[in-house]
């Protein structure tokens, strides 16, 4: 286990003067997991917010190789890197041992970048591939996603006089990624850095392709005060809305198990997008959230039991 | 000296496949279409035979097949793919990115029809709709010429004053799938020929970083594709250089096009890849009984050599070009427009008309080509085109 | 500031510099700023390790202080510190 001490002796992959807003989760997730790297590290980032707002031509907060091509693809990109790293290692031109990270949100990974993302993982390139999941399309303007939890208002499941925000219950893509039988899959909330730190040294160290899925919360999309931002991910772990798990070679291992669960209304009570579901007449939507939340929960701790067994 | 070659008979595509050989890239990422598929059957068994050392990437599509490309090119690799049709439509968003990184990634494109109707035969409809990406595009008659073209590529798209990618077009079965007598160069003369690629920025220089793909507002936007389109005109003299230094190790002479018969010819078909070579024979034909007619053949279109090809036509009286791909513009195909274009300013014009022919795969034969060279002459007697747009083979 | 002309800079839009955004100075967006006190501090560096900056100074696993040219005030900082006010404080601008 390594302390932050040992941590802020790394070297710091992202520079300061990038234009994510105040309070942005995604830089704290990517600050963490590249420190996991130790060595010569080449990041791919989709298309979104982390993107744009760290390369604003003629700056780049990046400290070491990067590349983004465009929105659906940096897995794919991704790939031929690594696939370049075999060839010109093999030919003689490159000698160092090198990392592959690829950062993409929730819109570059669980939508218009899974056919790429599956492609690249199924083909297993030893790369460690993060969602930094921010729950909506934010660089666009707050649109819903697959990965955008049921109930939540944005302008495209905005909450109206027949609707009460997203209907649909997030894809749960660890798990889908978990099914590609790759080496490494994991699920990590920046509130919980050590455990974060720990998944992604795995993942770098991981014999192939790894996957980690990063909660990342958005002041401005999730309408919350932006010193709140560990706070919230902390309560989606407590409350089981996010749970923090790994799967190593198909055997699930939950990393942390709340001692007391909480209820994912106080998840929920912390973010604007959700404040309409408060309000009479949709009870029965957090009811229905909070089964969904219990029977995901269930079933990871039954996947648990079942896959070390 | 003697030139060492070696005569083979191989299809269009084996022929291509060959010359990715001995190019022996870095990374080829590339997706099976029909008609390109033999090409990435034929290198898999390469790879699989240990003829090359090439780190093959089998994606799950063209859209990955050009993304993985640019960021293996990125990386510093030599780094190719090839397709066709529906597989260039599918990557075309990575085509602008591939030349707006300033990558020399070399793609054999086999051309065929875009969908819909679905259809697996040739027409251009799939590379002319390729024309603004910024990809230099060179169109091969044969076999012969595809194997020489892609060769040639690899050196254009490399060098320093160029950096662009490159698109070697051939028409998809009639060159593809049909077995040709050629000639390949010995393994080591392509070698030599196409030399070590030294990248000027890759993602494996961690001493000093790059940031590939930024955020580029109108600030300095305009700049970036400023010298895009410097490096499309100085391709124009490269491609020449290239060719001279090809024709002293092949004996085999490229320039922006091929003229058959076109120093006196009054009456002048302008066609691609294997067409021309039925319009050959028919000049062949008609010259035998007389007639001053002849051929252009362009072999680069992209850059377009506007002025060369205005040059090449001066004499003629009468000029149709057969477009083998619709623009929906009304105006006939992209080749006629562009090159009717390059003729504003000269002081004298020939009459132009279009054909539009061959879509789908649709066989244009000599009686065909003859029927065009009918209508020139009627045109020359009479001073006026009496139609600037046809159908050439559709029945009515 | 006149910017460079296009045959000067660098070919494909690429960027071959390292962090150079640390010459852009985000600190400017700020409505409220953190205030250090190093008395109450015990550098336990939870205030480093969730800054989205990174705006924390941090030397030899000490903190420094804040990076003021580049803090935006988010405050989770000081949310996070667990000597809460007595290390660090949010004070306008
Ligand atoms: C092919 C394509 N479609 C749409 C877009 C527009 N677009 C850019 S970023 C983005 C949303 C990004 O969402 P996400 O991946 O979740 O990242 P975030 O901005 O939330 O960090 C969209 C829709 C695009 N750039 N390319
Ligand atoms: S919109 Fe949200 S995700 Fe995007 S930079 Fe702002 S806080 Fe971060
Ligand atoms: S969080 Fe507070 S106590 Fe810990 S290092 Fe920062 S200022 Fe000091
Ligand atoms: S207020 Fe926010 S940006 Fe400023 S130092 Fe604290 S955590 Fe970093
Ligand atoms: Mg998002």
């Amino acid at each position: 286990m390594a302390s932050l001490k040992e941590l802020s002796a790394l070297p710091e992959v992202l520079a300061p003067g990038h234009r994510l807003c105040a309070g942005c989760g995604a830089p704290i997730v990517v600050r963490m997991i590249t420190r996991a790297a130790k060595g010569p590290l080449v990041v791919a980032n989709a298309t979104g917010c982390l993107e744009v707002s760290t390369t604003i031509y003629p700056y780049t907060s990046w400290n070491t190789p990067w590349i983004h091509t465009a929105f659906e693809n940096a897995a794919a990109t991704a790939s031929g890197v690594e696939a370049a790293y075999h060839a010109l290692k093999r030919r003689g031109k490159v000698d160092k041992d090198i990392n592959i990270v690829v950062f993409g949100g929730d819109g570059g990974t669980y939508d218009i970048g899974f056919q790429s993302l599956s492609g690249a993982m199924e083909r297993n390139h030893k790369l460690v591939y993060v969602c930094y999941d921010n729950g909506a399309y934010m660089n666009t303007g707050i649109q819903r996603s697959s990965a955008t939890p049921k109930g939540a208002n944005t302008t495209t499941s905005p909450v109206g006089k027949v609707s009460y925000g997203k209907r649909e219950n997030r894809k749960d893509l660890t798990e889908i990624m978990a099914a590609h039988n790759i080496p490494y899959a994991a699920q990590v909330s920046p509130s919980h850095w050590n455990d974060l730190y720990q998944k992604a040294e795995k993942a770098f160290a991981a014999n192939g392709a790894a996957f980690i899925n990063a909660f990342a919360p958005c002041p401005r999309g999730w309408r919350h005060d932006t010193k709140d931002t560990i706070e919230i991910c902390r309560l989606a772990v407590d409350t089981c809305f996010w749970p923090l798990y790994e799967v190593v070679d198909g055997k699930y291992r939950v990393t942390y198990k709340p001692r007391e669960k909480k209820p994912v209304t106080e998840f929920l009570k912390a973010q604007g997008r959700f404040s309409h579901l408060f309000q009479p007449g949709n009870e029965e939507v957090l009811e229905a959230i909070q089964k969904e939340v219990d029977r995901k929960w269930e079933e990871l701790l039954k996947l648990e039991e079942l896959s070390n067994s | 000296m003697a030139l060492e070659t070696k005569q083979v008979a191989m299809t269009g595509n084996e022929a291509v496949a060959n010359a990715i050989k001995q190019i022996n890239p870095d990374v080829i990422a590339a997706y099976p279409i029909t008609p390109q598929t033999d090409i990435v059957q034929y290198y898999s068994s390469f790879v699989a035979d240990g003829q090359v050392d090439t780190q093959m990437v089998t994606v799950e599509s063209e859209h990955s097949a050009m993304s993985a490309t640019i960021g293996a090119s990125a990386a510093g690799a030599r780094a190719m793919t090839a397709t066709s049709s529906q597989g260039l439509a599918l990557m075309h968003e990575m085509l602008h990115i591939a030349s707006g990184f300033r990558l020399p990634i070399v793609m054999p494109v086999v051309n065929r029809a875009v969908s819909a109707p679905i259809n697996i035969h040739c027409d251009h409809s799939d590379t002319m709709a390729a024309l603004t990406t910024g990809w230099l595009q060179i169109y091969s008659e044969n076999a012969q010429e595809a194997y020489d073209n892609v060769i040639q590529a690899m050196r254009i798209a490399e060098d320093p004053r160029v950096r662009l990618p490159v698109m070697v077009c051939y028409d998809g079965f009639i060159t593809s799938h049909a077995v040709e007598n050629l000639f390949l160069l010995p393994d080591e003369t392509v070698k030599q020929f196409v030399g070590e690629y030294n990248p000027k920025h890759t993602l494996f220089d961690f001493d000093s970083p790059v940031t590939f793909g930024p955020l580029v507002l109108p600030d300095y936007f305009s700049e970036i594709k400023a010298q895009e389109a410097d490096a499309m005109r100085a391709a124009k003299e490269v491609i020449l250089e290239i060719a001279e230094e090809f024709a002293k190790i092949s004996g085999r002479k490229y320039g922006y096009y091929e003229g058959y018969h076109l120093e006196d010819a009054e009456r002048v078909i302008v066609v691609l890849s294997s067409t021309a070579g039925t319009a050959k024979e028919v000049v062949d034909e008609l010259r035998a009984q007389g007639e001053k007619v002849g051929l252009m053949k362009p072999r680069v279109i992209r850059p377009f050599p506007a002025e060369e090809f205005v040059k090449a036509l001066s004499g003629a009286k009468v000029v149709a070009v057969m477009d083998r791909a619709e623009t929906f513009s009304t105006q006939g195909g992209q080749l006629f427009t562009e090159l009717r274009a390059a003729f504003y300013e000269a002081p004298t014009k020939p009459l132009m008309r279009n054909y539009i022919f061959g879509l789908g795969g649709r066989d244009t034969t000599t009686a065909e080509i003859r029927r065009v060279f009918e209508d020139l002459k009627k045109d020359q007697e009479r001073g006026s085109v009496d139609r600037k747009v046809t159908h050439l083979d559709v029945r009515v | 500031m006149s910017l460079k002309g296009y045959k000067d800079l660098p070919e494909g839009g690429v960027i071959p510099e390292r962090g150079n955004s640390v010459l852009y100075k985000t600190g400017e967006w700020r409505s409220m700023k953190p205030v250090y006190y190093p008395e109450g501090c015990v550098h336990c560096l939870l205030c480093w390790a969730f800054c989205p900056e990174p705006a924390i100074k941090v030397e030899n696993g000490r903190m420094l202080g804040i990076d003021y040219d580049h803090c935006k005030g988010c405050g989770i900082c000081a949310r996070e510190c667990p000597r809460k006010e007595k290390a660090l404080q949010m004070v306008r601008e």
